[in-house]
């Protein structure tokens, strides 16, 4: 059969190449298909702290570097290809792509999540045009000009301060009165005096001609409406929106059990509700979102990959 | 794929006839360099009836601000100097790319 593997693997992000990589060193004929950028989310952060041995200055893009390169020592195949649909129930598994068609005795799923919306008037018009999720792409963009932080978590608040570097001002717009980041991050953010936080707030609609103009803001104890414009000189300024992710499994939704949310249930071995087919990293139902769990779960989906492999294809 | 930069993008892409097409990126854009291949390969495809051209903003924020262009990555389309079609973050994607000019150029 034309493009067999013992393993192909659905997203080049930490639980993709992590599962790789085990993959390779178990010898399974392993091929990891990504649609853009490998590296997921994690190289759209300019730092990465907290995986363990990547300190200091460890910056996403470094870390997915080395993590490409020690998965390929070992054979791992990557390809450059979007899926568009995928046959799941066989023996064998059909994943279909705009470039090739892939057989594989085992799949693993690894496609991530994507930043969430505000969901309001106005954001998605915007995105590229003073809206946006990716703080290292833009950041620059708004030297010397204003910027809006949307979010609490530790995304929103590490990206605030790496946008200090560049913009006159940044103010948080957190819609309680605490933020839930780490205490490290939030300790940087509080002693940096270009951050100001904006409590009880929500953005409720972006407005602007062609770039961002001005920003409707709530407050979420008064009610009290507040739209705020660009400075004159400036003509306009950042909103940077780190409120959370979705999933990205839209190409198996009602193949595998998913959660409302749209999550991928598995089991601690990150199988799923079919045989041969495993999940691994944000887009699995788990408690803790980061390149340190996605590696684990990787590693898991990929030796149980190779004991399927041998009770199933072992004559 | 021509390099151009604050001082010749008036020449190269706002004075220039027909088509041309601007990859705007940046060092720090992750998406725009796995994306680069790609737009090299449409490039191809099309030499002789869209210049294809790339602007790096670090340096010229300011022009880049001017095309309404505040996110990367952005690939825009021009006809006769005027921007006739754009698409950015994750609609610049290679099939979308080539949808849009397809649109425009046939």
């Amino acid at each position: 059969m034309e493009n067999l593997y013992d393993v192909v693997i659905i997203g080049g992000g930490p639980g993709g190449l992590s599962a790789g990589l085990y993959a390779a060193r178990a010898r399974l004929k392993t091929l990891i298909v990504e649609k853009a950028k490998v590296g997921g989310q994690i190289v759209i952060t300019h730092e990465v702290a907290n995986y363990p041995g990547s300190i200091p200055n460890a910056t996403g893009p470094s870390l997915i570097a080395r993590m490409l390169e020690q998965m390929k020592s070992f054979g791992a195949e990557l390809t450059k290809d979007n899926i568009i649909d995928v046959d799941l129930t066989g023996k064998v598994k059909v994943i279909k792509g705009e470039q090739g068609k892939y057989h594989a005795k085992t799949v693993i799923i690894a496609t991530g999540a994507v930043p969430k919306l505000i969901g309001c008037p106005g954001e998605v018009e915007l995105i590229g045009k003073g809206v946006s999720y990716c703080a290292t792409c833009d950041a620059d963009f708004f030297t010397d000009l204003e910027v809006f932080v949307v979010g609490g978590g530790d995304s929103a608040v590490e990206e605030a301060v790496y946008l200090t570097k560049f913009a006159r001002k940044v103010t948080i717009v957190h819609r309680r009165e605490k933020l839930r980041a780490a205490k490290s991050i939030q300790e940087k953010a509080f002693k940096n005096p270009k951050i100001e936080l904006l409590w009880n707030t929500v953005v409720e609609e972006i407005r602007g001609d062609g770039v961002v103009q001005s920003v409707v803001f709530k407050n979420t104890q008064t009610g009290e409406i507040n739209e705020h414009f660009a400075d004159e000189e400036d003509g306009t300024f950042g909103i940077f929106v780190f409120v959370g992710f979705d999933p990205k499994g839209d190409l198996f939704k009602g193949k595998v059990t998913m959660d409302e949310a749209g999550y991928i249930i598995t089991n601690e071995d990150m199988k799923i509700n079919i045989p041969g087919v495993f999940a691994a990293g944000d887009i699995r139902v788990k408690s803790l979102r980061q390149v340190v769990t996605a590696a684990g779960d990787g590693a898991i989906a990929a030796i149980q990959a190779e004991r399927y492999i041998e009770h199933e294809f072992t004559e | 794929m021509l390099a151009v930069d604050k001082d010749t993008f008036q020449v190269e892409v706002l004075e220039a006839e027909d088509f041309v097409l601007v990859d705007y990126w940046n060092d720090g854009c992750e998406p725009c360099k796995a994306l680069l291949p790609d737009i090299e390969e449409i490039a191809a495809k099309y030499e002789g009836k869209v210049k294809f051209t790339k602007l790096n903003t670090t340096g010229a924020r300011r022009l880049a601000i001017s095309q309404k262009v505040l996110g990367l990555p952005t690939i825009s389309l021009y006809k006769n100097g005027l921007k006739i079609d754009e698409v950015t973050k994750d609609d610049a994607t290679r099939a979308k790319i080539e949808a849009m000019i397809e649109k425009h150029v046939s």
